[in-house]
């Protein structure tokens, strides 16, 4: 039995911070500013403190939070500091409730740090676990939405001091895009906070100790830099991923559809890979992994792509031409390889309606 | 009419004079303890081996890497104020958040923040609030502060509230230099604002170097304007490095890639500067060398303004050799600035790369006889890991499956192999000097990066907008207008945001006024 996570110290946040980059398999945003804010927070004196998701009690309160707008806005404008915690309070107001616990609807990228800071502001503890156990562009794509759980009233607020609560809509949907128009108005960034799930529920539908995975991710890839140990190798014996190929970047498209970042890289594999070829499709993360003219990985199994050299992670904003790179393939939590989470993140969520997801096992 | 062009490097001082295309004279000179020295002795000597005559140098163009020692070595950092404009945003993290110790307590850690700022389209956070900003002004004065940079958010959107709060700020500190962060870095507040941060606690030293390089030369003799190169391989005058010591940074690399462009007529090419412990490598696009695109630490600092992508390997002239077989190590421990004295070929007991590649007949000096002995099979394998090393970093910089050449240069560029994978290597002449080329023929640069909303514009119009901006900036630094160009342009969509919103980077360069 291993040692069950019960607080994030200054010590261990470089590691989560490597770690939720791979978890966030592309996308998610940098969780760089998240890791400063929460390192401040810990020199403030204040603590975050981790609850095991199997210690959760069946009737706690937990809300989901995190922030929500756009990843370049995030590192330009960053946040006046407390934006989660009044969107928190907002929702216990208008529901005259007080929340036990807080948890990120996102592992992946920079919604890993939000709701650490926001529980160490609130004295509340950040549960071990997440609704993704990777990132994903919206909110209904999280095990919350998939497995029954409506996200309304969510409440929303920004640095200026204005606070939206969206009480009521007809589906998950919805709520996100009157969320994303709000937050235009907002100036691109604020927190969110959605309607709290009672612990048995968190307890079937969150993915588990993701952020454990996290900080055990990153330790990886850091001990590897301090003994010059192969960090690629490290991540894929961490996490019983499978390398995929090693291979140069050979073509990049990039480009807007919809608000989002969309297109794909080509690869020509080296090392043992010589001669072979590869392809990725992106949506702000990487979405499926052709070899050799064949899906070998698909969502929601993550594809995540490494420097080859430092086993850093490379998000989709940085990918660049001749880049040589590590292509990974981790397995998604049975959680959302489920029938109902397929229909929400399997590959025809995202338009690919001719490929039919199989866990990586199968083929690998 | 004459170009004179000067490297000052950690070691040796090197000039060169040009006249048109040509190379007269190159020398190569100790750097001295007060760089000045060093900097007189080296143009002197090229200027006399050339047989040119003083009157008729029309500039003579710097590259210096002093200002990057500085703040790797915490020396000669003024103490400065940073102002960032953003209430109520931005405050959970303070200028300097992620500075180290050291150099945060040298540069004194004094900071405000106030009202301002703007949005991704350009709203106002908050409006300015003038007498706020004249009581900030009084308490930087109160402390004797007489540096001061400015953050504003989005500043590259617009850089109105900066220039603003500098003229209010100025009514009470009429002696100050300010540095606004819009002149110097792009999106990312804390990078952005530690480059303006660190570019204006190097301004006071940057003042009196500039006044030292002009001592030196009207010591020499020349009366002539003179530049310093900044990173992209374009020149600064005089005035504008006082201002913007920080584009300084990395020169170096950039001068050697350029000369290197220069010397073999090559302009699209990987650069493979081989020194005496390390190889730099990095890739040259239409003559200039292809920006970073991540941050880049300074002196434990994280800023993101450009600078040129180098990749450096653990391979030199003085790299140690050791082991055989499935144990054959090469590097990346170098016998470094004692190659003359510890390597076998000069009578020491550690085997070099120098040693093999004489060995191997690649070049001739030394005793030979300290070598014969080497088994072949021995000498093969480690030219083989050689050229895997290089091949590795060359390929890590190509830009496209397109066939260029490689361009060898410095003193340790005889362990480049004739080809390396596919591509040609090529050794132009005066390759020891090409850094000093690189400055002699410096550029004029304009640029632009900023958030562009494509409703009611297409991505054409907004690009064409952005290359008018970079082209009137580039004027407006001294580049003659009919000669100006594209040099680089790169638009990234902005995620998760609707409304088509589109970041664009943008360079125009052009020759230097006469």
């Amino acid at each position: 039995m291993t040692n069950l996570l019960r607080e994030v110290f200054d010590e261990d946040l470089d590691a989560i911070e490597i770690g939720a980059a791979i978890l966030g398999t592309g996308g998610g945003g940098n969780p760089y500013i998240g890791k400063l804010r929460c390192r401040e927070e810990l020199k403030k004196g204040r603590k975050i403190p981790v609850i095991p998701l199997s210690e959760l009690s069946d009737d706690a309160l937990v809300v989901s939070l995190g922030g929500i707008g756009a990843p370049v806005v995030g590192v330009e404008k960053i946040e006046e500091g407390q934006e989660c915690l009044r969107a928190l309070h907002a929702l216990e107001k208008e529901l005259g409730v007080k929340v036990d616990a807080l948890i990120s609807a996102e592992i992946g990228g920079a919604n890993s740090m939000e709701p650490m800071l926001t529980a160490a502001q609130a004295g509340l503890p950040v549960v071990d676990g997440d609704g993704m156990g990777r990132a994903f562009p919206e909110m209904q794509m999280c095990t919350w939405s998939i497995y029954g759980h409506r996200e309304a009233p969510g409440a929303m607020a920004d640095e200026k001091g204005n606070i939206v609560v969206i009480r009521e809509t007809p589906n998950d949907v919805w709520l996100e895009r009157i969320a994303r128009s709000v937050v235009v108005a907002m100036g691109a960034a604020a927190g969110l906070a959605t309607q709290p799930m009672k612990g048995d529920f968190v307890k079937r539908a969150a993915v588990p100790n993701t952020i454990t995975q996290a900080l055990n991710l990153g330790r990886a890839v850091l001990n590897a830099h301090a003994t010059n140990a192969d960090p690629v190798q490290t991540v894929i014996n961490q996490e019983r991923g499978k390398l995929l190929m090693t291979a140069k970047i050979t073509d990049l498209q990039r480009h807007l559809k919809g608000g989002f970042a969309v297109g794909h890289i080509n690869l020509d594999g080296f090392g043992k890979f010589n001669g072979e070829t590869g392809r990725i499709d992106l949506q702000n993360e990487f979405l499926v992994f052709w070899h050799n003219g064949n899906v070998e990985v698909c969502t929601p199994d993550l594809i995540v792509v490494l420097d080859s050299d430092t086993g850093l992670p490379i998000t989709t904003e940085m990918l660049r031409y001749g880049q040589r790179v590590a292509v990974l393939g981790l397995p998604a939590h049975p959680l959302m390889r489920s029938p109902e989470a397929l229909k929400v993140v399997g590959p025809a969520a995202f338009g690919y309606t001719d490929i039919t997801f199989n866990p990586m096992e199968d083929k690998l | 009419m004459y170009r004179i062009g000067v490297d000052v490097g950690g070691t040796n001082t090197d000039a060169v004079i040009m006249k048109g295309d040509k190379i007269l004279s190159g020398i190569k000179s100790p750097t001295t303890e007060d760089v000045m020295t060093g900097v007189v002795n080296a143009v002197e000597g090229a200027l006399s081996e050339a047989g040119a005559d003083k009157t008729k140098v029309i500039g003579v163009m710097i590259g210096t890497t002093h200002f990057t020692n500085a703040v790797v070595e915490r020396k000669h950092l003024a103490r400065t104020a940073a102002v960032r404009l953003c209430l109520p945003a931005a405050q959970c993290l303070p200028p300097m958040v992620d500075w180290p110790d050291d150099i945060k307590d040298t540069v004194g850690n004094h900071y405000w923040m106030a009202k301002g700022g703007y949005e991704f389209d350009g709203r106002e956070i908050s409006a300015l609030d003038m007498s706020e900003l004249e009581t900030i002004a009084s308490e930087i004065d109160a402390e004797g502060i007489d540096t001061v940079a400015i953050t504003s958010v989005f500043s590259p959107v617009s850089d109105e509230m900066e220039r603003k709060a500098m003229e209010a700020m100025a009514i009470k500190l009429p002696n100050a230099n300010f540095t606004l962060s819009s002149e110097i870095g792009r999106l990312g507040i804390l990078e952005r604002e530690n480059a303006a941060i660190m570019n204006a606690s190097l301004r006071a030293l940057s003042e009196r170097t500039v006044d030292a390089f002009g001592k030196a030369l009207e010591k020499v003799g020349l009366d002539c304007p003179y530049y310093i190169t900044q990173n992209d391989g374009t020149l600064m005058s005089r005035e504008f490095v006082q201002s913007y010591p920080v584009l300084t940074f990395a020169s170096g690399p950039t001068n050697s890639m350029r000369g290197a462009a220069f010397l073999s007529g090559k302009s699209d090419a990987i650069v493979v500067d081989v020194g005496g412990t390390t190889t730099d490598v990095g890739a040259l696009v239409k003559g200039f060398p292809r920006p970073a695109s991540t941050t880049v630490d300074v002196g434990g600092v994280r800023t993101n303004f450009r600078m040129p992508d180098v990749f450096a390997i653990g391979l030199g002239g003085g790299t140690i050799v050791s082991g055989a077989g499935d144990n054959l190590r090469v590097g990346p421990q170098s016998v470094g600035y004692k190659l003359t004295t510890d390597s076998l070929i000069f009578g020491g007991n550690t085997t070099t790369t120098s040693d093999v590649a004489v060995a191997l007949g690649l070049a001739e000096f030394g005793n030979l006889n300290a070598i014969k002995n080497f088994n072949k099979e021995h000498l093969e394998a480690v030219r083989k890991r050689i050229n895997e090393m290089l091949t590795n970093a060359v390929e890590r910089m190509r830009v496209s499956p397109e066939v260029i050449p490689v361009l060898a240069v410095g003193g340790g560029s005889i362990l480049v192999p004739d080809k390396i994978g596919d591509l040609p290597v090529i050794r132009p002449e005066h390759f020891s000097v090409a850094n000093a080329v690189g400055a002699a023929i410096g550029q004029i640069s304009g640029e632009v990066d900023r958030i562009f909303s494509l409703d009611g514009k297409s991505r054409e119009e907004a690009l064409s907008e952005a290359k008018d901006e970079a082209t009137k900036k580039a004027i407006a630094a001294g580049a003659k207008p009919d000669s100006i160009e594209l040099l680089d342009q790169e638009d990234v969509p902005l995620a998760y945001l609707p409304g088509n919103a589109t970041r664009i980077r943008l360079k125009v360069v052009g020759d230097m006024n006469d």
